[in-house]
């Protein structure tokens, strides 16, 4: 079968710079090489594939956007979108991984981080020698993390943490644990490395979806942390929030991937699987479907050039990126099952990527803001009315 | 060293070629172009040179404009600085060497590197063409290669097995997939390669010494035979493939 050549039905390449077309050609190569090749086992045995983290840091996949001095490549948002897209084109779980890597580890510290903890962990989780994770969610605080129950105490020079974290993406896998508690009522971030007397990180098992990723519980009973690890510039909800619309920004990308991986897929497989004497690509109601997909996804590829245009002018509002969030991902899931019908039988074969995407995409619409939450977040904005309690 | 590495810019090998309006040339819209690919083995075989022994690596092209879009690549791998010998016409392999070598005798590299051949019109002319005009010892098809005193020992296939050579510098080589499978550009790379250099040059101009008079397309595959669809048909095919295709 020939290479994968992009979606572009609105000419959009044009609005790219020849660096943001390098960057997703090295990408998309890179995926094709080393990701492609060896996802299917990965998930059917739910690991992820660590090997790739080497890889992916040597091209700087990891933290893109941030100075050089840490050892990032300072590209802009476009790129880092367009390199999202390609990473989810592969895998959501490969592409989860380093959105948390980037936007919900690297940008905290740098964003809340002292001096210290800037120079020692961003050229650590640049170059991957060290892996972080992110600890919002609780077994009984998802789409309402205001409420979480995770408490931080200050105990001579020390803090210590008591609480539970639920759905933790890299958790068992990180060095580093950016965790969210409250100290005295306010919401602070705090960074827990592995190993610290009374944390745990149990991998969870069972997953029907995004099964090349690890989840995790975190778990802190009594665990003692150094006074020097809470992240001093955080405060408040607001600012694990401001890390959610990095990574969502992201996800907005990323879901672009998984629907144009689909779409393809499904294309090339209409135009040759023959029934009724005919290539099935000939029925009217197949070319509804691919019209359909790749209608979407153009009106996708659209609200992510001009969000990432925004995001590089610092004009981006967290509702813009909330409503990219909302609606890519909700189309790459009505894609991705549209492609699987088209399939048929063999929809719902490892030979094809199509129903790994269907059931990552189920995760990717949950995470990072259920569709619903963004529903509410934007029709706050829109009518000045929050309706979510 | 100054290393030089002569790229080309080429249709993707994935391209569905159709033939132009002209009969002789190839319809170029919606051709994606690339790095030939063996002339990616020739990069990567420098820079991994450069690494190890110091020094600079120029990357250069012959053609149009959009030569710079590979030549930004090369920069984004590693490549010091580029060169454009400009001029969008077509022309043959003799011209392309001629103007290549009256650039590199003013250049003077220790070692000049080129693909094995151009995925294009696959003529693997250039490379020993200017070795020749420069008067220069070449190796063409090496797979791997190391740098001695003034000298370098080069492994090169050859038909059924290997042979090792060795040339003096300076010195032309071509290269074939073998030691040296091409980095990705890393995005630092990309990043880096925006203020390096491409500088522009008008080529030398000479007269071609071929001229294309047409280009045709293969001519279509004749329908396949279905010979049986059970176990039945077995021996029949055996036969066939053995007497008529002769490839069994
Ligand atoms: C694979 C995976 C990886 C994850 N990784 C991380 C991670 O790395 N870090 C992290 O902190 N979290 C992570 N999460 C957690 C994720 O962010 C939460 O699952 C998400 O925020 C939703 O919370 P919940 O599952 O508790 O659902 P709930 O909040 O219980 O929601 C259940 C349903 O009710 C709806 N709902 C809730 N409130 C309202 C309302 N007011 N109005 C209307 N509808 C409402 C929701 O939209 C949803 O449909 C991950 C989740 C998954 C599945």
């Amino acid at each position: 079968m020939s290479k994968f050549q992009g979606v572009d039905y609105y000419n959009i390449d044009d609005h790219f710079s020849e660096e943001e077309l390098l960057i997703r050609t090295t990408v998309r190569e890179f995926v094709e090489d080393n990701v492609l090749p060896i996802i299917e086992k990965h998930y059917e045995a739910g690991t992820f594939p660590s090997d790739l983290i080497p890889k992916m840091a040597e091209l700087g996949l990891f933290g893109p956007t941030l100075p050089q001095r840490y050892g990032c490549a300072e590209v802009n948002n476009v790129a880092y979108g367009l390199m999202m897209q390609e990473l989810e084109r592969g895998d959501s779980g490969v592409r989860s991984f380093a959105s948390v890597q980037s936007g919900l580890v690297m940008y905290p510290i740098y964003t809340f981080g002292s001096e210290e903890q800037k120079d020692y962990w961003l050229p650590k989780l640049a170059s991957g020698e060290k892996i972080g994770c992110f600890g919002l969610t609780e077994p009984d605080y998802g789409s309402n993390p205001g409420g979480m129950i995770t408490r931080a105490e200050k105990r001579g020079g020390a803090f210590v943490l008591n609480g539970a974290k639920m759905w933790i993406t890299n958790g068992s896998i990180a060095d580093v644990a950016v965790v969210w508690a409250k100290l005295d009522g306010e919401i602070r971030g705090f960074l827990v490395e592995k190993g610290t007397k009374g944390f745990e990180a149990p991998e969870m098992r069972g997953k029907h979806s995004l099964r090349a990723s690890v989840t995790s519980e975190l778990v802190f009973q009594d665990c003692e942390i150094p006074e020097s690890n809470l992240l001093p510039k955080s405060g408040g909800l607001k600012s694990p929030l401001m890390c959610l619309t990095q990574a969502r920004y992201g996800i907005a990308w990323g879901a672009l991937g998984s629907a144009m991986a689909c779409y393809d897929t499904a294309l090339r497989y209409s135009q040759s699987r023959i029934q009724f004497g005919k290539p099935i690509a000939s029925f009217q109601m197949i070319q509804e479907k691919l019209v359909h997909m790749l209608t979407e996804i153009t009106k996708a590829q659209l609200m992510c050039l001009q969000l990432g245009r925004l995001k590089d002018q610092g004009k981006a509002k967290f509702t813009q990126v909330s409503m990219a969030k909302r609606n890519n991902v909700y189309h790459a899931l009505e894609i991705a099952r549209m492609a699987r019908e088209i399939l048929g039988a063999n929809g719902i074969l490892n030979e094809y990527p199509i129903m790994r995407h269907s059931a990552n995409l189920e995760s990717v619409k949950t995470y990072e803001g259920t569709h619903e939450m963004h529903t509410l977040i934007i029709g706050e904005d829109i009518t000045g009315i929050g309706a979510f309690a | 060293m100054k290393l030089a590495v002569c790229i080309s810019h080429v249709p993707d090998t994935a391209t569905k070629i159709t033939i132009g309006a002209d009969g002789k040339s190839i319809d170029t819209t919606g051709v994606n172009y690339i790095i030939g690919p063996y002339d990616e083995y020739a990069i990567e075989a420098a820079l991994r040179l450069k690494e190890k022994m110091t020094g600079e690596v120029v990357v250069i092209s012959l053609g149009g404009d959009a030569h710079k879009e590979s030549l930004r690549k090369a920069l984004a791998m590693g490549a010091d600085k580029a060169v454009l010998l400009k001029d969008a016409s077509p022309r043959d392999s003799f011209s392309v060497a001629r103007a290549v070598a009256d650039y590199l005798k003013e250049f003077s590299p220790d070692i000049t590197f080129f693909g094995k051949q151009a995925v294009d019109y696959d003529n693997s002319a250039v490379g020993l063409m200017v070795a020749e005009m420069l008067g220069l010892p070449s190796a063409a098809v090496v797979v791997k290669f190391e740098v001695k005193d003034g000298s370098l020992l080069a492994e090169r296939e050859i038909e059924g097995g290997h042979e090792v050579v060795e040339v003096k510098l300076p010195a032309v080589l071509t290269m074939q997939k073998g030691e040296y499978e091409p980095r990705y550009p890393s995005l630092k790379g990309i990043m880096a390669a925006k203020s390096k250099p491409i500088e522009e040059r008008q080529p030398s101009a000479s007269s071609p010494k071929v001229e294309i008079l047409s280009m045709l397309k293969p001519p279509p595959k004749p329908a396949g035979k279905i010979v049986g669809t059970d176990a039945s048909a077995v021996p029949e095919l055996v036969r066939l493939l053995h007497e008529e295709a002769k490839v069994i």
